[in-house]
């Protein structure tokens, strides 16, 4: 099944791999790592190696092992058995601070940025330098220069919460290279960029390793890898399915049979549907996001039923706001006609009633109770009620039921219903979400980022349920940052920036250049912007 | 390369580490509360061990001076009921993660209530004992509610932190009480009021002493049926209703109870009115089942321990029973050892212990060799 044999990998680097010199140049040598957890190995005998100058990608789904593994680099873990070299030195971390101390910087998927400090404070944090007056003027100019050195230009004195999450995660970067990291471990970092900023990030990525850094970069976006990365290791369920094999002339579908194990059908099935009326109705819609900021400036925009309407845009430009009008979460001014139902300013059991199922953005913090079983997850929607309420009563029989029944139809593997919601998988919580908003029988389903972060079997378990809502004659509002998933499933496609909707068109005869560019705010042509608010 | 190898070094050839817990076993929060108990225990006999005390003996000595007869007992056991009010009013609030610290002014308004009935007088003389306890109950738990929802109100209306409202209303309570047994109320210029004609009195054991002859001198009232009652009514509560189930969504991510579309505000005020409820139950039972008059400072702190015993019973309705019947030995006990002192430091102490081995719930320990 593999075609490609660990060993195949190391033909570049002079003499075998296993001798003393060799070791030493190589960046990080990770040998026999074995990582268990309960109930299951995370890392089973894996071996990785990193070499001065060189993007090696790690490459697997979610739960394949590979933040564990580097979490283990990073000296967040400690492994249960294996060795690790840096720079041929024997390396043995027991806390992130270790790790940088030998030259080691994870840069993680969620930033550890303090959004109300400076870019230079939020370097220098937790450092032992400056000790007690700050000088910021002074380090804001090393940093700024540091940063020019780099080719990552930002802003020493501007406020974290004012820049962009591209430029957030510049400073991430940043702030590694100030502790002295020439290894960086970035996990996911264009799980949040818009394609332009990914395409920045790269060239920062190139600058680098031209240096001499050495950087890991963890994906499961199979483009990306084979844009970037010199090298790629493969993990399956905590097994090493291909070791530091060259980059050059590898395909899409090979990856994905390493990645998954089996072929991957990576085409979507699409019937054509005939819109029928129209389902969600916004005019002049206005809200303010968590600090009181005006978050949409007057959103318009319809969507009929069997109808998916993507909206594209990067990170942080009214989407999460724009989710949470439409489903009663957030207050705001304007109309929002659900089925011909006023739902604007009403509180979310008004949206609920009207048949309005929400995938909400975060699945941990808003879609579910970490703590109470699948059940009393599955049916937060359905519990008020037949067959669930007995009046004021809760049957837990048919709740249990219910539960079960779901869990089966939506392949949510768990133990038991049981089971706390916090011990699943992303893929898992994902099925389990959407499931129980499926099973109230929706009209309009809005879904926020449904397949972020998830592997390929589950994002196309995702795309699949979203279509058949479509299918089924509901109308779907897809809110992604992921362009390619939008042009792959959307009917029409909206760009959302800086709170306004800019350019609704059909999918089929989108650019995805001009969406980019709409997306970080360079209209290409004012007509084309003005046309989509009117 | 920046910098060197990290070198690191240890006291020890082996060391604890703490590492997250994935999963938790159902037999888990029984044993570290076992845990927590046992290292308890042991603190307490090693700062008795310091002070020149014979730690076994002092335990021994507890156990005898609240469980040792049926006279103590009962004792123990009419210590407990109000604790089981308090604690009950906790454990649902704090199910909700609704930090209510005001369970004892909460208990001094229920007092306050059921005493009026008498006192004012609301009811003629001499009506029956069937008429008088019941208005008595409801009177109890309504003033109770009342204070409970103010905070309740004032959480969902304005978003006032309830932990202050709640402080602050314990003072007033207090206060509000100490007034009416000062002035209105006061017998011969004493701060108490008269004694309850015998029909506001809760049935007690020994009241029934003819009937059965042991029951003579069992001071165990009406009140710890009520409490175990209520037990089992929070225990359906908040596991087999609609509103129990909101209460545990809200008190596990409030985020997705909104999301649920739960009226958060709604559910706050109720469960601040149920709270207090329960607290002005221990108001209630505590003078009509033992104290027979209203009179100021009657709680050594029911509501206050409330909040330990609710912990203690890591918010579980049952637990909370039994909980108290341990912490309405260790008073009772605490009179017979000192007056002041060592029961109290235990107390602190079992809580402590018991509150800090929830990381065992979290964490898993190991051993491992440097």
């Amino acid at each position: 099944m593999t075609p490609v044999v660990a060993s195949e990998g190391e033909p570049s680097t002079p003499g075998p791999g296993t001798s003393d010199p060799a070791l030493a140049t190589l960046a990080v040598a990770m040998t026999g790592i074995v990582k268990r957890f309960p109930g299951l190995v995370a890392n089973d005998q894996v071996d990785f190696d990193l070499r001065p100058g060189e993007v090696h990608a790690l490459l697997g789904e979610n739960g394949a092992g590979k933040s564990t593994l580097m979490n283990i680099l990073a000296g967040i873990y400690r492994p249960d058995a294996g060795e690790i070299r840096v720079h041929g030195q024997p390396f043995e971390a027991t806390s992130p601070r270790d790790a940088i101390a030998a030259g080691i910087g994870m840069i993680h998927q969620h930033f550890t940025l303090v959004p109300s400090l400076t870019v230079t404070e939020n370097v220098l944090l937790g450092l032992d330098e400056p000790r007690f007056r700050l000088r910021l003027q002074e380090y804001g100019e090393r940093i700024a220069a540091l940063g020019e050195r780099a080719g990552l230009r930002v802003d020493p004195e501007a406020r974290v919460w004012q820049l962009s999450v591209g430029e957030q995660q510049r400073v991430e970067i940043l702030k590694m290279l100030y502790r002295g990291a020439r290894i960086l471990v970035m996990d996911e970092p264009t799980a949040v960029l818009a394609p332009q900023e990914t395409q920045e990030l790269f060239r920062t990525l190139r600058t680098m390793t031209a240096s001499g850094g050495s950087i890991v970069f963890i994906s499961h976006k199979l483009d990306e890898v084979l844009a970037i990365a010199d090298r790629i290791t493969v993990l399956r369920k905590g097994r090493v399915t291909a070791a530091g094999i060259p980059a050059a002339g590898r395909t899409r579908p090979e990856l994905a049979r390493l990645m998954v194990g089996r072929d991957v059908l990576e085409t979507i099935d699409k019937p054509p549907v005939t819109p029928g009326a129209v389902v969600l109705e916004m005019r002049d819609v206005r809200a303010r996001n968590d600090r009181e900021l005006p978050a949409l400036h007057g959103v318009s925009l319809e969507v009929r039923g069997g109808e998916i309407l993507g909206i594209a845009g990067v990170a942080g430009n009214g989407q999460t706001e724009l989710a949470e009008v439409i489903t009663g979460l957030r207050h705001c001014t304007g109309s929002i006609r659900v089925n011909g139902t006023e739902v604007a300013g009403r509180p979310p059991r008004a949206s609920i009633a009207q048949g309005v199922a929400h995938v909400p953005e975060d699945r941990h913090g808003t879609g579910s109770a970490p703590n109470l079983s699948l059940t009393d997850n599955l049916v937060m929607k359905s519990y008020r009620s037949e067959p669930i309420a007995r009046g004021w009563l809760l049957d837990r029989l048919a709740a249990r039921r219910q539960a079960r029944d779901l869990t089966t139809a939506y392949e949510v593997s768990a133990p038991s219903v049981d089971t706390e919601a916090r011990l699943l998988s992303g893929g898992n919580l994902q099925r389990l979400i959407f499931a129980r908003e499926i099973a109230t029988g929706p009209s309009l389903m809005v879904a926020v980022q449904p397949s972020r972060g998830l592997d390929v079997g589950a994002v196309a378990t995702v795309h699949r349920l979203l279509l058949e809502r479509r299918t089924a004659g509901a109308a779907v509002l897809l809110i992604s940052e992921d362009l390619d998933e939008i042009l792959a499933i959307s009917d029409r496609v909206a760009v959302i920036y800086e709170g306004r909707i800019r350019g609704i068109t059909d999918s089929a005869a989108a650019d995805i250049e001009t969406l980019g560019l709409l997306m970080t705010g360079d209209a290409i042509d004012g007509s084309d912007a003005g046309a989509a608010d009117a | 390369m920046s910098a060197g190898m990290p070198v690191r070094r240890h006291w020890l050839p082996i060391g604890l580490e703490a590492e997250r817990r994935l999963d938790t076993p159902r037999w888990l929060p029984l044993a570290t509360l076992g845990v927590g108990l046992l290292v308890a225990l042991l603190i307490s006999g090693a700062l008795l061990a310091i002070i020149g005390a014979d730690p076994l003996l002092v335990l021994r000595h507890i156990l005898i001076a609240s469980f040792g007869s049926l006279g103590v007992l009962s004792d123990t056991l009419v210590k407990a009921t109000p604790l089981m009010f308090t604690g009950l009013a906790c454990a649902v609030a704090f199910r909700m993660r609704l930090w209510n610290i005001g369970a004892e002014g909460q208990l001094f308004l229920g007092a306050w209530g059921a005493s009026a009935v008498v006192l004012v007088p609301m009811l003629p003389a001499g009506v029956s004992p069937f008429i008088v306890v019941p208005v008595m109950l409801v009177c109890g738990i309504l003033a109770g509610a009342l204070w409970g929802g103010i905070a309740g109100w004032l959480k969902a209306r304005f978003g006032v932190n309830e932990i202050i409202t709640t402080l602050m209303l314990n003072y007033i309570a207090i206060q509000w009480v100490r007034f009416w047994v000062f002035g209105p109320w006061s017998e011969g210029g004493f701060q108490l009021s008269r004694q309850f004609p015998r029909e506001a009195w809760l049935p007690r054991l020994t009241d029934f002493a003819s009937v059965v002859r042991d029951f003579a001198g069992l001071t165990v009232h009406l009140g710890l049926v009520i409490a175990i009652v209520c037990a089992v009514l929070v225990w359906f509560w908040l596991s087999r209703t609609r509103t129990g189930y909101e209460i545990r969504l809200i008190g596990d991510n409030p985020r997705a109870a909104h999301y649920a579309g739960i009226d958060i505000g709604r559910t706050v005020i109720l469960v601040m009115l149920v709270s207090g409820g329960l607290a002005g139950l221990a108001g209630m039972t505590e003078v009509s089942g033992s104290v027979h008059r209203l009179q100021d400072g009657f709680s050594p702190g029911y509501g206050f321990t409330g909040v330990i015993i609710a912990y203690l019973a890591r918010f579980n309705p049952f637990g909370v029973i039994v909980a108290s019947i341990a912490f309405g030995g260790l008073i009772l006990a605490g009179r017979e050892i000192q007056p002041a002192g060592i029961p109290s430091m235990i107390q602190g102490i079992v809580l402590f212990c018991v509150i800090s081995s929830d990381v065992l719930l979290r964490y898993r320990l190991r051993v491992v060799r440097r």
